[in-house]
C-alpha cells in the first residue's frame, strides 16, 4: 500500500521507517510495506480497501473492528498492521462465496439481527470465531462470547437469535 | 488515531530483545499482548522510541505447574489461556475466578498476564489476584534475571522496577501450603469495564485452620492495596463468621476509594467489605453471605 508523507529533506526521508510484511487476508496471500505504526484496521481499510471491517470507538471499547488473526477475534485497531506478519487475517468479507452468503450473515437477515449494521461486521467474526469451535451453542454462550462488541441499536436481542440460527444451519448443512 | 512515530523491532531470542532495550535509545517498550500500550500509544499518552515486538520470541506461552506445585507463566500466556485452563481451575480458585473477568473475551485473545502486572494499572485485575497469593515477576537483564515479589514490583500507578534493559518473562504464585481455596469479585458497571472494586481472596488451610491468607483490593485507591491486616487476622484459626467480619472491616479500612463516576467512596469502600465477607464465606466459613 501506499502511504504519503510531507518531504522534509533528505534527513527526516531517512527516518521514515518501513517495513516489508508477508500476511494472507481472506486466503489470499499478500505483501504490504507499512508503517509500525501503521494499525492493522487501517491497513485492512486503506491498504486492502476492505472497507467492511468497521472503525467504530478506536479505543479498544466497542469491537466493531473485530478481525480473526489466526482463527481468534481481535480488534485491529489495538494491534500493529507490522505483527500482521507470518499471520492468517479474515474479515468480514472472507465469509461470503461470490453466490452464497455465509450462514451468519443469512442468519442476521433472517432474524433482523441489524438496525444501523455499524457493530454488525464484528459482530459476525465473534460469533465465527465461537462457533468454530463451540458449534451448539447455547444463548448464554453466545452473549459471553458476544460481550466485547457493543451495539447501540438491537438491544442484542436478535443479534443473540442470528448467531443461533447461523449455529443451526452450520449444523444442518454438516449434517446433511 | 496514530501512534507517534517509533522504531519497531521484533527479535526472535531473547538475549536479542534485551540487547535491543539496552541500546535503543532513552525510551523503549516491550510490546506483549498490546491491549494497554497500543491504547495509550494511540492516545499518546506514551509515545517510546522503540518498540521491542516479543510476540516472536519462543517458549513464552506457557503456564504450567512444577512438581511441587509452584505456578509459573510466562510472558506470552494471555488472559484466554489461563481462563480456559484445567490446571488452573483444579488447583488456583483465586485465579480461575479472575481469568473470566479480565476486560471482555476478544481483548482476552491478545492480552497478557505478565503484561497486565507490568502496566501496573491500579484498576488491573491481575495485579490483586498476584499479589493475594503471595506471587512474584521474573525479570530478566543483561546481569540475568532476577525474583521481584509483586508488593515491590509496582511502585505507583502505571510504575513498576523494571529496570529501561529488562524483560518481564514469567510470573510465579508459590505453591500452597494446604488446601487452596478463595476466589475474585468484580463489581463492574458493565462487561469490559474496569472495577468499580475488585477483591481477591487466597486462602490456604489445613483441615479447618487457615494457615495463610491473602487479601488485594482493585480499583479502591492509587494502586493495587495489599490488606494484609485482615489476611493475617484469619490465620490460625478457623474461618468463623466472628473471624470473617472482622478481616472484612480491615480491609474496608485500608481501602482509599474516590468517588467518582463508578460510585461514591462510601459506597465502594462498603463493597469492599461485602466481597471480601462474600469470597470468605464461599471459602468454607459459616458467615451468611451478604446480599
Amino acid at each position: 500500500m501506499t502511504i504519503v508523507y510531507e518531504d522534509h529533506g533528505d534527513e527526516a526521508a531517512a527516518q521514515v521507517p518501513v517495513r516489508r510484511i508477508r500476511f494472507s487476508i481472506n486466503g489470499a496471500k499478500k505483501i504490504a510495506e507499512v508503517e509500525p505504526r501503521l494499525l492493522l484496521s487501517h491497513l485492512i481499510r486503506r491498504g486492502l480497501e476492505l472497507t467492511g471491517t468497521h472503525m467504530g470507538c478506536d479505543t479498544t471499547n466497542c469491537g466493531a473492528c473485530t478481525v480473526l488473526v489466526d482463527g481468534r477475534p481481535v480488534k485491529s485497531c489495538t494491534m500493529l498492521a507490522v505483527q500482521a506478519d507470518g499471520h492468517e487475517i479474515t474479515t468480514v468479507e472472507g465469509l461470503a462465496t461470490a453466490s452464497e452468503l455465509h450462514p451468519l450473515q443469512e442468519g442476521f437477515k433472517e432474524e433482523h439481527g441489524l438496525q444501523c449494521g455499524f457493530c454488525t461486521p464484528g459482530m459476525m467474526m465473534a460469533a465465527k470465531a465461537l462457533l468454530d469451535v463451540n458449534p451448539d451453542p447455547t444463548e448464554e454462550e453466545v452473549r459471553w462470547a458476544l460481550s466485547g462488541n457493543l451495539c447501540r441499536c438491537t438491544g442484542y436481542q436478535n443479534i443473540v437469535k442470528s448467531v443461533l440460527w447461523a449455529a443451526d444451519k452450520l449444523r444442518s448443512e454438516s449434517a446433511g | 488515531m496514530y501512534p507517534s512515530r517509533f522504531r519497531y523491532e521484533a527479535p526472535r531470542t531473547l538475549d536479542e530483545a534485551i540487547t535491543l532495550l539496552r541500546y535503543g535509545g532513552d525510551y523503549a517498550k516491550v510490546l506483549a499482548g498490546g491491549q494497554s500500550l497500543v491504547p495509550l500509544m494511540k492516545l499518546r499518552f506514551a509515545s517510546p522510541e522503540l518498540i521491542v515486538d516479543i510476540n516472536n520470541l519462543p517458549g513464552l506461552g506457557y503456564h504450567r505447574a512444577d512438581p511441587d506445585g509452584t505456578l509459573r507463566i510466562g510472558a506470552l500466556c494471555r488472559h484466554v489461556d489461563l481462563e480456559r485452563s484445567a490446571l488452573l481451575a483444579s488447583t488456583q480458585p483465586t485465579m480461575a475466578a479472575a481469568a473470566p473477568l479480565i476486560a471482555d473475551p476478544i481483548v482476552r485473545n491478545r492480552g497478557t498476564l505478565v503484561g497486565s502486572l507490568c502496566h501496573a494499572d491500579p484498576q488491573g485485575d491481575w495485579a490483586s489476584v498476584v499479589l493475594a497469593l503471595g506471587g512474584s515477576v521474573i525479570a530478566q537483564g543483561p546481569g540475568g534475571r532476577r525474583t521481584i515479589p509483586v508488593a515491590d514490583f509496582v511502585t505507583g500507578p502505571f510504575q513498576n522496577v523494571l529496570e529501561p534493559d529488562e524483560i518481564a518473562v514469567e510470573a510465579v504464585i508459590p505453591a500452597a501450603q494446604g488446601v487452596r481455596s478463595g476466589g475474585y469479585l468484580k463489581l463492574e458497571r458493565r462487561v469490559g469495564d474496569f472495577a468499580t472494586v475488585g477483591v481477591a481472596v487466597a486462602v490456604e488451610s489445613s483441615g479447618p485452620t487457615v494457615t495463610r491468607a491473602g487479601i488485594a483490593l482493585t480499583g479502591v485507591g492509587g494502586s493495587t492495596i495489599a490488606a494484609t491486616a485482615a489476611a493475617e487476622a484469619l490465620v490460625g484459626q478457623p474461618l468463623s463468621a466472628p473471624a470473617i467480619a472482622q478481616a472484612a472491616s480491615l480491609a474496608a479500612e485500608v481501602a482509599r476509594p474516590r468517588t467518582d463516576h463508578r460510585g461514591s467512596a462510601e459506597y465502594k469502600r462498603h463493597m469492599v467489605a461485602t466481597l471480601v465477607e462474600r469470597l470468605l464465606s464461599r471459602s468454607g466459613g459459616t458467615a451468611e453471605r451478604a446480599a
